[in-house]
């Protein structure tokens, strides 16, 4: 027998494997804040953002309790999605310095009941989205979850090294589906919206892969630095870049953005260009990584800037409408 | 049997770490499941509206 406690044998699993190694059958010692990282908060924080631009900046009214209900269900399964991730790139994650404190390879949560976590809240977001907001709105979470569960992790992350291009669509999704839970439809506005989100993301992406590219070797994750090398790395990123700084002005020009917003996204996206025109430049000599690192920082900054923006900007006319003219509406 | 010894016939003997966590959880699951009925009944009101009381008994 052994003369560990419960909880030193345990530990001492995790400590040989690196993973679980539970010293008592199917006990779980899950805790409260191991089911919150599954979902990924920040991931989770980032899609409620969107959503809510995408609920504001819709045509119509939304009452507001319904409005929030949707935003929750969006973010539910945004914590599914996190949750279903986790579960299925536990051994990834595992190598990763980045992801080992995650709570499947520590050993706090086993991969089973990640899975049900996970699938438990993804019907229950696409159920209630459907019977809250409408049914276009649920089917588009339950194809958003379903696009990063099963075709971004399952398949494209450990198959080819454009695994973040096509899956950034499923990130690109929330502003969408919020518009769906507002409206009932998909207008050119909310097509707009994931663009915009769904060109930012390879080289948000991709300059965290540049300085992470032996973590993604060591893993087996064909990311684009390992397969294709730092210098086209760099090119597409820049390619990538100049798709994104005009499309990030397209509200504007549509006429569902205002003045500030063209101003933001104009300065922004020139900012933004300048920054992968320096990676690219700087190539392999020092401050390499530095410029990948400002690049990475700056592209949160510039889509929640895009994002806030277009939120304030609209609620302040709402607002104005309200007052001046009585009206009310998005 | 001995100090620090666990016989499998006593059943999981559970470290107060381990009671600790698994009694948050419970606190946990309960405010959830709580929250979740209060969630349903107002999503009901807003969207029956005044029609929730009206309807044939």
């Amino acid at each position: 027998m052994s003369l560990m406690t419960p909880s030193a044998e345990f530990d001492a699993g995790i400590a040989r494997t690196g993973a679980a190694s539970p010293p008592q059958a199917e006990l779980s010692v899950a805790g409260v804040e191991d089911f919150v990282a599954l979902m990924k908060p920040r991931v989770m924080s980032l899609v409620v953002f969107t959503a809510l631009v995408g609920i504001a900046v819709a045509p119509g009214t939304l009452h507001p309790v319904i409005g929030f209900a949707s935003l929750l269900c969006i973010a539910i399964g945004a914590g599914a999605s996190g949750a279903l991730n986790m579960w299925y790139d536990a051994d990834i994650d595992a190598v990763m310095t980045r992801t080992r404190q995650r709570p499947i390879p520590a050993g706090h949560v086993k991969p089973g009941e990640a899975l049900g976590f996970g699938v438990t809240l993804a019907i229950g977001s696409v159920v209630v989205l459907g019977l809250v907001a409408n049914v276009l709105a649920a089917a588009l979470l339950a194809f958003t979850i379903f696009f990063y569960a099963v075709i971004y992790t399952m398949w494209l992350k450990r198959w080819t090294p454009q695994n973040i291009v096509i899956g950034g669509a499923a990130g690109a999704f929330p502003p969408m589906i919020g518009w769906a839970a507002a409206t009932g439809s998909i207008g050119i506005e909310s097509v707009i919206l994931f663009a915009i989100i769904f060109f930012w993301t390879p080289p948000h992406f991709w300059a965290l892969s540049l300085l992470r590219a032996d973590e993604y070797s060591r893993a087996g994750v064909p990311m684009l630095p390992v397969i294709a090398g730092r210098d086209a790395t760099r090119r597409q990123i820049l390619i990538y870049s100049m798709l994104l700084a005009p499309l990030g002005i397209a509200p504007y020009a549509l006429g569902f953005a205002g003045l500030a917003y063209g101003v933001t996204a104009t300065v922004g996206g020139g900012v933004f260009l300048a920054l992968a025109l320096r990676l690219f430049r700087t190539g392999d000599a020092p401050g390499s990584d530095a410029a990948a690192k400002a690049l990475f920082g700056y592209s949160i900054l510039y889509l929640f800037a895009l994002f806030a923006v277009m939120l304030v900007e609209n609620r302040v006319q709402v607002l104005f409408g309200q007052v001046l003219f009585g009206v009310s509406g998005a | 049997m001995g100090d620090g010894e666990n016989d499998p016939d006593d059943g999981i003997t559970l470290t107060p770490e381990q009671i600790r966590r698994r009694r948050n959880r419970s606190i946990a699951l309960a405010l959830v499941l709580g929250a979740l009925v209060l969630f349903f009944y107002v999503v009901t009101i807003v969207k029956l509206g005044p029609g929730v009381l009206n309807r044939p008994l």
